[in-house]
């Protein structure tokens, strides 16, 4: 209910929203959490594992109860924290977690087979028989188990990831951090200032404190304004910084559409941020935590903290009776708010014996709360006093057991926190994560006066350690009390007190956690299922840890902490992942006839980040296979014009280019005539195949490069290296031209006459053998033209600069066209090198040497090479290793399969039998039969021998006959007539 | 994570490329042992390494980066260019 003359709203605003269909109505700068407070909406949420009612604990980002699920469609949110979600105009939540509906929820039959449902029972029950468990036993658990659901719809919404960079991040617009922010913008250092909540603050919005005579809000209204005032300062609310990374990297989540009804076009509703700061000041604040009594978790049972942060910022009292159960004066605090309210106090129960008196409610001192009672609320509390027991009306008990500092970030970088008996909490330790300082509640320093004078002295800190002058900053007055805790974790008792909301852990589960010698905090945690919900224990696992120490007879610092590990609170996945859905998820890059081969109906596939043409139907055509038939055909009779720019090109230069080349081939370079290309080999330093390709030689200190598509990129890096690291004496430099000239295949009997139609001189043949290379004018464009053929027909590869590639691609394909020829894709493309047993990355797998491929003579002898040493290792050399054959099949069955296995014809197929395997398969138009490039153990030596290709996944036997790899014109009288 | 380039200046570690131990290449004739530690045979300390890393979405330089595998500072970096690797 609301409570007339508190809070920090519009009174005269109204904002309706429904929850479970219910039609409510909240103020402006409302929470969905303080909305259906107003409105004496308790009941907010079913729990985890027995479906006990629950209501909202806390009024922040820590909640483990209130959880909702808003929206509709494929904008339903599922597991939205009320205490966090804005309310705004036609706001839809409803309730998770129960069935038929939150007041009559059928599974809560749960609770009462609590008894057997405690820790280690699913370990212990589910055991068999073994096939229950995917078909019975998970089904059933996961269904009566669980959170809210996802809609099972693609996400439409728009994410965004963004970069920052700044001088000083400030974790937290509290107290502390504004005047972190306040000192470090004064001195004109580049700030950031990052808060989860909506308005900065912090406590001072929830406290009824003043400072410098002014009400915490009105202070923190005249910093902000000086704030923004300061260019140098961006104040980021919403903004949950969730993790702290290396050198001074933060992963930070920007809550940016969520609050709104609606959303103009194009603004996403998160943004994830990666804000690399020099220096950051930690000013998280702190947790309460609660205290584990029997039945704490019922609805009406808040944290205090979060019922003056009701009463003080939203004007709601959560109850019309209120008691507060406290270790420290925050339970007298508690009180003086509410009766300051006009709330009645109907008692305040102080666990401390020397707590003390009040004038105006009566106070139980050396008291504790021993038990709650109520149907689906709180109606009232049983204390236990030295003379007794003794139960009290109260529909809202405020509980305190001390405040644990928001350390978690000091931790994401392997940081242990400290345990200060002082405050019975752990603090951070200083330089757990290098730049980075803590002040104010979060390092252990909870009244308002010490977080001020902690924020000005991690302001001046890192202020000095940048170099900058502080500037002076007057303190202001707050106050400066201490709390005067004295711990309390449990109540002792019978039945069963929370200590996780979320996930359903009692004491009783860590007791027995502990008897069944689960010690470690660690092994207890999984056991138990202790803070591991997506609240991740923020306002337990302190309370459980002592639980285990008590039972381990241990201290608490003896008994340890769990890690703290990024994100700090929840983050969605398609915010990590903005922009990375679809096609963001890889570049694409387009060669210059992309165009013009969709335009002739061309299905594009990826090669590397490359598109390029499968095949290119003609009329008629209802299959590849009848495409790929023809444009092979095409190129064995006529002329076929093929894209080949993705091929990396690497144009080295130097007087030392071709002793570079040299080492970095397994054959030599430096002995190649100007105007000539050669076939290279590249091997890695272990002696096995890098790379293949040509390289020609455009001038005495000038060579070109060609690298396969997909090896591009780390042939260039392999160079770099051999250069920067091994050869740096030689000079010699690279740059990759790949996307400064477009280069097409002309290959075919007829492709001299094409090339002598577009060329501005005609080709001389005696100028012109297998292998030559140099410049030629294209209807007045400068280009390059290589004869060379991964086809095995006579062919050329002409290139100009990308520019003129759309323009070159269409004359070409139409002059072929008229010469009985036209464009081919991959699939005749890689035919046409099968049929002449030329190899690609389905035989230069990274597994296979020179000597494997039948190229160990190309293995120079007489220099250094990379690779050359461990090449020659004897292994390597072994004439039974796996070696490259052709297959042809023989038998019945004349299909043949990449990926199948080859075995002895009579020999049983199994592993232990097993003699190769298949690489690279085709239909051969020109053979009229499949054909196989495989690895067969003694390879070349079994010509002739019959062998059983096996595919076992799909049930395929051949019986093929081992032959050269070379299958067409294996004289190569066509390539060079 | 950061490194610093010395020829580009501080950047993320996404524009590099990590390649491993920054070690000597041995001489051709150094033996079996000395060319099977070079090629296989690598430390995996809880400390200090020296590394090489790549900045392909930069200059292009090879880097060696002295780090520290616990603490992940990076204590130093330098051009293997100019490098002793």
């Amino acid at each position: 209910m609301r409570v007339a003359g508190k809070g920090l709203l519009d009174r005269s605003s109204s904002v309706p929203f429904t929850f479970d269909g219910v039609r409510y109505a909240g103020l402006e700068g409302d929470t969905l959490a303080s909305a259906l407070l107003a409105n004496d909406v308790l009941l907010v949420g079913r729990s985890f594992k027995y479906h006990r009612p629950r209501g909202i604990l806390t009024a922040g980002s820590e909640e483990p109860n209130a959880l909702v699920t808003t929206g509709r469609g494929a904008g339903r949110d599922p597991n939205v924290r009320a205490t966090v979600q804005e309310l705004y105009e036609g706001l839809e939540a409803r309730s998770q977690n129960r069935w038929p509906s939150l007041r009559f929820d059928a599974m809560a039959i749960n609770d009462l087979a609590a008894p057997f449902l405690g820790a280690g029972f699913y370990y212990k029950t589910f055991m068999w028989p073994r096939a229950f468990w995917e078909k019975i036993y998970e089904p059933v658990i996961r269904r009566a188990a669980g959170l809210g659901a996802l809609s099972g719809i693609a996400n439409a919404d728009r994410y965004e990831r963004a970069h920052a960079f700044c001088d000083v991040l400030i974790v937290g617009a509290g107290p502390a951090g504004l005047m972190a922010a306040l000192v470090a913008g004064r001195a004109g250092a580049d700030v950031i200032v990052a808060d989860e909540d909506f308005r900065p603050g912090g406590r001072l919005l929830a406290e009824n404190d003043s400072i410098d005579g002014m009400s915490g809000s009105a202070w923190v209204q005249g910093v902000q304004s000086e704030l923004a005032a300061m260019d140098n300062v961006r104040l980021m609310t919403r903004t949950t910084v969730v993790g702290a990374y290396d050198q001074g990297t933060y992963g930070a989540l920007e809550r940016v559409g969520h609050h709104r009804a609606h959303r103009p076009e194009g603004l996403p509703l998160e943004c994830f941020w990666r804000i690399v700061a020099k220096r950051t000041v930690l000013a998280a604040g702190a947790l309460e935590r609660p205290v584990a009594f029997r039945d704490n978790d019922r609805p009406g049972i808040m944290m205090a903290g979060a019922v003056r942060a009701y009463l003080n910022r939203w004007g709601v009292s959560p109850g019309k009776a209120v008691t507060v159960f406290a270790n420290s004066d925050d339970g007298h605090r508690t009180a003086r708010d509410l009766l300051e309210a006009g709330v009645h106090v109907a008692g305040v129960i102080d666990s401390r014996p020397d707590a003390p008196k009040a004038a105006d409610f009566a106070v139980y001192r050396g008291a504790q709360v021993c038990g709650s009672s109520g149907r689906r609320g709180l109606e009232s509390i049983t204390i236990r006093t030295l003379s007794g027991e003794q139960r009290v009306q109260s529909d809202c008990l405020a509980m305190s057991g001390g405040w644990n500092p928001t350390l978690h970030l000091t931790c994401h970088m392997g940081g242990r926190p400290r345990w200060s008996p002082d405050i019975a909490a752990f603090v951070p330790v200083e330089g757990a994560v290098p730049g980075m300082v803590a002040a104010g509640a979060c390092n252990g320093a909870f009244s308002t006066a010490a977080c001020l004078q902690e924020g000005v002295r991690a302001g001046r800190e890192v202020l000095s350690q940048l170099g900058l002058a502080a500037p002076d900053v007057e303190l202001p007055v707050a106050d400066d009390a201490e709390a005067g805790l004295q711990p309390l974790w449990a109540v002792p008792g019978k039945g069963r007190a929370w200590l996780d909301f979320q996930n359903d852990v009692t004491v009783k589960d860590v007791n027995q956690a502990a008897a069944e010698n689960f010690h470690s905090v660690e092994h207890m945690k999984r056991y138990t299922t202790q803070g591991m919900a997506t609240d991740q224990g923020k306002n337990s696992n302190v309370g459980a840890l002592a639980v285990l120490a008590d039972a381990t007879g241990r201290s608490i610092p003896e008994t340890g902490t769990t890690t703290f590990r990024p994100p700090y609170s929840p983050v969605a996945i398609a915010a990590l992942g903005a922009g990375a859905q679809d096609k963001g998820f890889a570049p694409e890059r387009f060669t210059t006839s992309h165009k013009a081969s969709v335009e002739r109906g061309a299905p594009m596939i990826e090669a590397g980040l490359w598109y390029r043409p499968s095949y290119f139907p003609a009329p008629g055509e209802t299959t590849w296979r009848q495409s790929c038939d023809r444009e092979v055909g095409m190129v064995r009779q006529a002329v076929g014009i093929c894209d080949v720019s993705t091929l990396g090109k690497i144009d080295i230069q130097g007087a030392d280019a071709g002793a570079f080349l040299d080492f970095v081939y397994a054959n030599t370079f430096s002995t190649l005539k100007v105007g000539r290309v050669r076939y290279g080999l590249m091997l890695r330093e272990d002696g096995f195949v890098m790379d293949d390709g040509t390289t020609a030689r455009l001038g005495e200190c000038h060579y070109l490069m060609t690298t396969t598509t997909a090896a591009a990129g780390e042939v260039m890096r392999h160079l770099e290296h051999v250069h920067q690291l091994l050869r740096p004496e030689l000079d010699v430099a690279f740059a990759s031209v790949t996307e400064q000239w477009a280069q097409f295949a002309v290959a075919g009997p007829k492709s001299r006459a094409l090339l002598d139609s577009v060329l501005d001189a005609p080709l001389d043949p005696v100028e012109w053998p297998f292998m030559a290379c140099g410049p030629v004018s294209v209807m007045g464009v400068n280009g390059r033209l290589f004869r060379i053929s991964f086809s095995g027909e006579h062919a050329y590869e002409l290139a100009v600069p990308a520019r003129y590639g759309d323009s070159l691609f269409r004359m070409l394909v139409a002059r072929a066209e008229a010469l009985g020829g036209g464009p081919y894709g991959m699939e005749a493309l890689n035919v046409l090198r099968i049929e002449k047993g030329f190899i690609t990355h389905a035989e230069i797998h990274g597994r296979t040497t020179a000597f494997d491929i039948g190229m160990e003579r190309m293995v120079a002898t007489r220099k250094d090479c990379i690779g050359k040493v461990l090449s020659q290792r004897p292994g390597l050399l072994d004439p039974s290793r796996e070696r490259l054959v052709g297959l042809r099949p023989v038998g019945a069955v004349k299909q043949m399969v990449s990926g199948a296995h080859l075995f002895e014809a009579d020999a049983e197929a199994v592993r232990q039998n097993d003699q190769g395997y298949v690489t690279s398969v085709c239909y051969s138009p020109t053979m009229g039969q499949m054909l196989g490039l495989g690895f067969l153990k003694g390879g070349p030596d079994r010509y002739g021998e019959t062998v059983r290709m096996v595919d076992h996944l799909r049930g395929i036997e051949t019986l093929c006959v081992v032959v050269n790899p070379v299958f067409f014109d294996p004289e190569g009288g066509r390539v060079r007539g | 994570m950061r490194i610093t380039c010395p020829i580009c200046g501080e950047r993320d570690r996404r524009e590099f490329y990590y390649r491993g131990a920054a070690l000597d290449r041995p001489d051709p004739e150094a033996g079996q042992e000395a060319w099977d530690d070079y090629v296989y045979l690598r430390d995996n300390p809880a400390g200090r390494t020296r590394d090489l890393w790549y900045h392909d979405a930069g200059c292009g330089s090879w880097l060696v980066v002295e780090r520290d595998t616990v603490s992940h500072a990076i204590l130093n970096v330098a051009l293997a260019l100019d490098a002793d690797a």
